[in-house]
């Protein structure tokens, strides 16, 4: 007999091998979601918990915005960096309740030019740090609130 | 599967790939109130999204509740031909979790 126990008990235990790894390979695959960072309340805390540390100014990051933004539910935004190895680029605004945004990881390849759209409560302060080989770079710019997008 | 909630405009020229993408998401913050209630409404928001193209991560976002209703992303990649396969996976903060994929044109 071709089939005996042993043989019935190694298959089941292959394939429950196989399921197994198929559900669980996308989450460790994810990157991190830095709770501490996201949760932090005032920018610093939220800077230092993502990154490790302070942001320079730098003239290599671009972060266009509009002046005023009629709608604080919805303001487009867009950074871009002409630095060499980016890693990682976040956005970051100042009074809203959560400070972080957004954090966008750019594998290389990816270009340093990220566009979205973000909820601002009040007129803030919206700045965007780059990490290139390990320093941070910053870009700032005061948009102007006319209707708040947090809260209501 | 579920049916997907992310829109995707991917298209090559000059030997990168461009993608535009939006998600169909309240992006609820938790800051709300139910206005007959009072009472908070809870956060539901995308955590993670991140898109593979031939095996690779192009490009990963972390998400907090800021970011507006219906996401919207747009970012460039080296690389791709016209009817390859992106491959998009997203978390919600509730754990929920799929995997879409959209063609490149």
């Amino acid at each position: 007999m071709s089939i005996n126990r042993r043989s019935v008990i190694k298959a089941i235990a292959a394939s429950g091998a196989l399921v197994g790894a198929s559900v669980l390979v996308p989450r460790i695959a994810m990157a991190a979601w830095t709770q501490s960072a996201f949760k932090a309340e005032d920018q610093e805390t939220a800077m230092q918990e993502l990154l490790g540390g302070t942001a320079e100014e730098s003239a290599e990051v671009t972060l266009k915005a509009p002046d005023i933004a009629e709608n604080g539910a919805v303001v487009p935004v867009t950074v871009r960096s002409s630095l060499a190895n980016v890693e990682s680029m976040s956005v970051f605004v100042e009074h809203n309740p959560t400070p972080l945004v957004v954090e966008f990881i750019i594998p290389a390849g990816t270009d340093a030019d990220v566009s979205t759209r973000l909820r601002m409560g009040k007129t803030s302060k919206v700045t965007a740090v780059v990490k290139a080989e390990g320093k941070l770079y910053s870009a700032s710019k005061e948009v102007k609130v006319t209707i708040g997008g947090c809260g209501g | 599967m579920a049916k997907g909630i992310l829109r995707v405009k991917a298209k090559v020229s000059g030997g990168k790939t461009k993608v535009k993408l939006m998600a169909k998401h309240i992006m609820e913050s938790g800051q709300r109130k139910d206005k007959k209630t009072g009472e908070l409404i809870p956060a539901r928001f995308l955590q993670e999204l991140k898109i593979m193209h031939a095996g690779k991560e192009v490009f990963v976002a972390n998400l907090g509740t800021a970011v507006s209703k219906n996401p919207y992303f747009a970012f460039n990649f080296a690389g791709g031909a016209s009817g390859d396969e992106l491959t998009m996976t997203w978390i919600e903060n509730t754990g929920e979790t799929a995997t879409e994929t959209a063609k490149v044109k």
